[in-house]
């Protein structure tokens, strides 16, 4: 009798020691599910889902304290990968938080006009505009993620919304259906009717 | 002894009407020089070149205008002689129809050569000085592709080539450059192979020309023979579309598959076109760049159809004006051939190192594209004829829901664009154009991606600073406040005046520090002295030209 405690309380400690060890050693850092909402959001940070970035809203969404369905930016595309990332279903874009863009812009600092306070500078989410006080301030384009969060704070409305410009190494074909020519799947059940 | 060469099938593939006797009719046509050349500084896959002249400067022909940036790329020559009259963007041969920086060249009608070289023997170079002496001359896959072709002649140290092959199939219906090049040219055409295979150390090479083509083999043969070479061999290979793309002519000759995603390196294989084989002989052995190539003219279109030299960055309209204009019967006019050329809107856009045919359509000759198409009847049709052995109904689906993860795993990339499965629908479905698009949706969504993750790392950094310097100020505050505290019960004076002397005496350091320092205007040349001399002399001079 005594002998089965001893063996048995001797095994809970064994493996309490090993669990306890695998436990710290193998520990996920971070939340998983928040890094992999994280990947889907388009990183804009333009906090048009009411949240201070991307990250924060990919963790409130983690903790379901938040609609999938608050980001402008990322649009319809966005939501449908969210939604297949947690098993949800897919809904309309929240028009409380703005609606989708159809091209993509950046925004343009006309330099004549700038008086160099670096308020854009502060609001600019991911340094993508260079300047130093009473110097002129310009937008490394390549790097801005249009998230206009730089155009309410200039004192002198010197910067402007311009679309990106497509060019040969970023031109798409269109798609065949857009065209119109075509009888599609969809409009086959109509036909069929 | 050739014929003994045992052939090996690809799957699918079509008989298509070849309509290559509409342009063989006569012997290639003369370089003309047109009243302006427009050469864009992208012209081959990789990095544009970079213009190293500017708007005004003179010309010769043969001298570089733009260099190589980067690995992939290569330099840019002027065609003729001339001035660079402008630098600007003008329309190009793309499917888009959109603008590219251009360099535009005025000729001066002298067409007056930059010093060459003296010839050069390419058995005395090493594989290394040849492919610099053929990236040097500009030289790209002439087929079509575009890719410079040094570095396909640059395996690395540890990949033994078993075979070079050359691609002489030019399996497009209406496109006859190469095979008009192999009659005419075929000497240069045979040179080219031996310095590709020096350059290679390749242990075989063949040459696949498609049985449709018997003058051109003819030529070859004689060619060989002439020149007393006996190792290359010439293999007539079935007329069968797409025999001439890469994966096909490969697995035709050798039996060999190139993996999927791979490279026909990947299976000890190197394969280059004839038309390039013939500039690499220019290049290597007369120091020639590429400055012109032979483009078909073809087509019902067409008044007087065939094949020219033509200088690359000829404005196509002058071309065909040059070669008698179009017939009124032009329905559209198309870059390249019928089955995988684009469209062209416009015939106001210049001749490109990979532009080999332009292409008329007449009234009387098939077009497709007008014609409606209809649902899939899942006939198979297409799969059937898909030389890669992919599934094209099932690409369409994916393509037309727009699910381009899916797609990839039907292997979309491994799609060559032959347009067999278009041709063959009983719906008329554009299939190719969906493929094309599904490409370019996925390559701009990893574009997309790859901004977001920077995008991401930048606000990352940014919160991290912002941490940083709340943090270090909080710190200084905290410092000044300790200080206040005990600064109220020792003498503040005191503490001050330690401050100043410290200042002070920092001050000091640096000044004799600057002292000790060797000024950037010691130990100069007895040049830069006399420069440095004249500059302060034109400063007084224009004082003096001021005051008075």
């Amino acid at each position: 009798m005594l002998e089965a405690i001893l063996t048995m309380s001797l095994l809970a400690a064994i493996f309490g020691v090993i669990l306890g060890y695998v436990a710290t050693r193998f520990r996920i850092k971070g939340d998983p599910v928040v890094d992999k909402i994280d990947a889907i959001l388009p990183q804009t940070q333009c906090g048009q889902c009411s949240f201070p970035g991307c990250r924060p809203y990919a963790e409130a969404i983690a903790k379901g304290e938040a609609d999938i369905n608050q980001c402008p930016p990322g649009g319809e595309a966005t939501i449908v990968a969210l939604a297949d990332l947690l098993g949800l279903d897919p809904k309309p874009l929240n028009p409380e938080n703005g609606i989708e863009a159809e091209e993509k812009t950046v925004v343009y600092i006309d330099e004549k006009v700038c008086i160099g306070c670096t308020l854009c500078i502060q609001a600019c989410p991911v340094d993508a505009i260079l300047g130093a006080a009473k110097q002129m301030h310009t937008v490394i384009a390549s790097e801005c993620t249009g998230c206009d969060l730089c155009i309410p704070p200039c004192p002198v409305e010197c910067i402007h919304i311009i679309p990106v410009e497509e060019d040969i190494s970023t031109w798409r074909w269109p798609s065949p259906t857009q065209a119109g020519a075509e009888i599609t799947p969809d409009t086959q059940t109509t036909v069929t009717e | 002894m050739q014929s003994k060469h045992k052939l090996f099938n690809f799957h699918g593939g079509l008989h298509l009407p070849g309509h290559k006797e509409i342009s063989t009719g006569q012997a290639i046509g003369d370089v003309f020089i047109p009243s302006r050349l427009v050469l864009p500084l992208q012209q081959h896959i990789g990095e544009s070149s970079e213009a190293t002249v500017k708007e005004g400067d003179p010309v010769l022909k043969g001298q570089i205008i733009a260099k190589a940036n980067g690995y992939v790329s290569v330099p840019l020559h002027a065609p003729t002689s001339g001035t660079v009259s402008q630098i600007i963007e003008q329309p190009v041969p793309h499917p888009s129809g959109l603008s590219a920086t251009c360099i535009v060249i005025k000729p001066d009608g002298k067409d007056e050569w930059i010093d060459l070289d003296s010839s050069a023997d390419y058995r005395q170079m090493d594989p290394s000085a040849l492919r610099n002496r053929i990236r040097d001359a500009g030289i790209v896959g002439l087929g079509g592709a575009g890719f410079p072709s040094f570095i396909k002649l640059n395996p690395g140290a540890k990949t033994a080539i078993d075979e070079l092959i050359i691609n002489a199939a030019e399996c497009e219906p209406y496109i006859t450059c190469d095979d008009m090049l192999m009659r005419e040219r075929a000497e240069d055409v045979i040179n080219g192979i031996r310095i590709m295979k020096h350059a290679l150390q390749a242990r075989r090479c063949l040459i696949g020309i498609e049985d449709n083509k018997p003058e051109a083999h003819a030529a070859l043969k004689d060619a060989c023979s002439k020149l007393g070479i006996d190792d290359i061999e010439i293999i007539s290979i079935p007329t069968l579309y797409p025999a001439g793309g890469e994966k096909q002519l490969i697995k035709v000759l050798t039996g060999k598959e190139s993996p999927s995603h791979g490279l026909p390196l990947d299976v000890g294989v190197v394969c280059q076109n004839v038309a390039t084989a013939a500039a690499i002989y220019q290049a290597v052995t007369y120091n020639k760049p590429l400055i012109s190539r032979i483009v078909t003219l073809t087509g019902e279109g067409i008044k007087q159809p065939g094949n020219h030299e033509v200088l690359i960055g000829t404005p196509v309209d002058e071309w065909i004006t040059y070669c008698g204009g179009y017939h009124d019967s032009i329905k559209r006019l198309v870059m390249g051939g019928p089955m995988m050329g684009f469209n062209l809107g416009t015939d106001k856009i210049p001749i490109i190192k990979t532009s080999n045919c332009v292409l008329a359509f007449g009234e009387g000759e098939a077009d497709a594209q007008e014609q409606q198409a209809m649902p899939c009847i899942r006939c198979g049709a297409c799969m059937d004829v898909c030389p890669a052995q992919l599934l094209p109904q099932q690409l369409y689906w994916q393509a037309y829901a727009r699910d381009f993860d899916k797609i990839q795993d039907y292997n979309l990339f491994d799609c060559i664009e032959c347009g067999c499965c278009s041709y063959v629908c009983p719906s008329q479905i554009p299939l190719v154009q969906y493929y094309r698009f599904a490409k370019t949706e996925i390559w701009a969504l990893e574009r997309d991606k790859k901004k977001s993750d920077r995008a991401r790392l930048r606000h990352e950094f940014r919160l991290e600073r912002l941490e940083k310097e709340k943090k270090e100020r909080e710190e200084r505050m905290r410092k000044k406040k300790a200080a206040l505290k005990t600064g109220k019960d020792e003498k503040t004076k005191d503490s001050k005046k330690d401050a100043i002397e410290a200042a002070l005496e920092r001050v000091r350091e640096k000044q004799k520090k600057s002292q000790t320092q060797t000024k950037n205007i010691d130990n100069l040349s007895a040049e830069q002295q006399k420069k440095i001399d004249d500059i302060d002399a034109r400063r007084n001079q224009e004082q003096k030209d001021s005051t008075s």
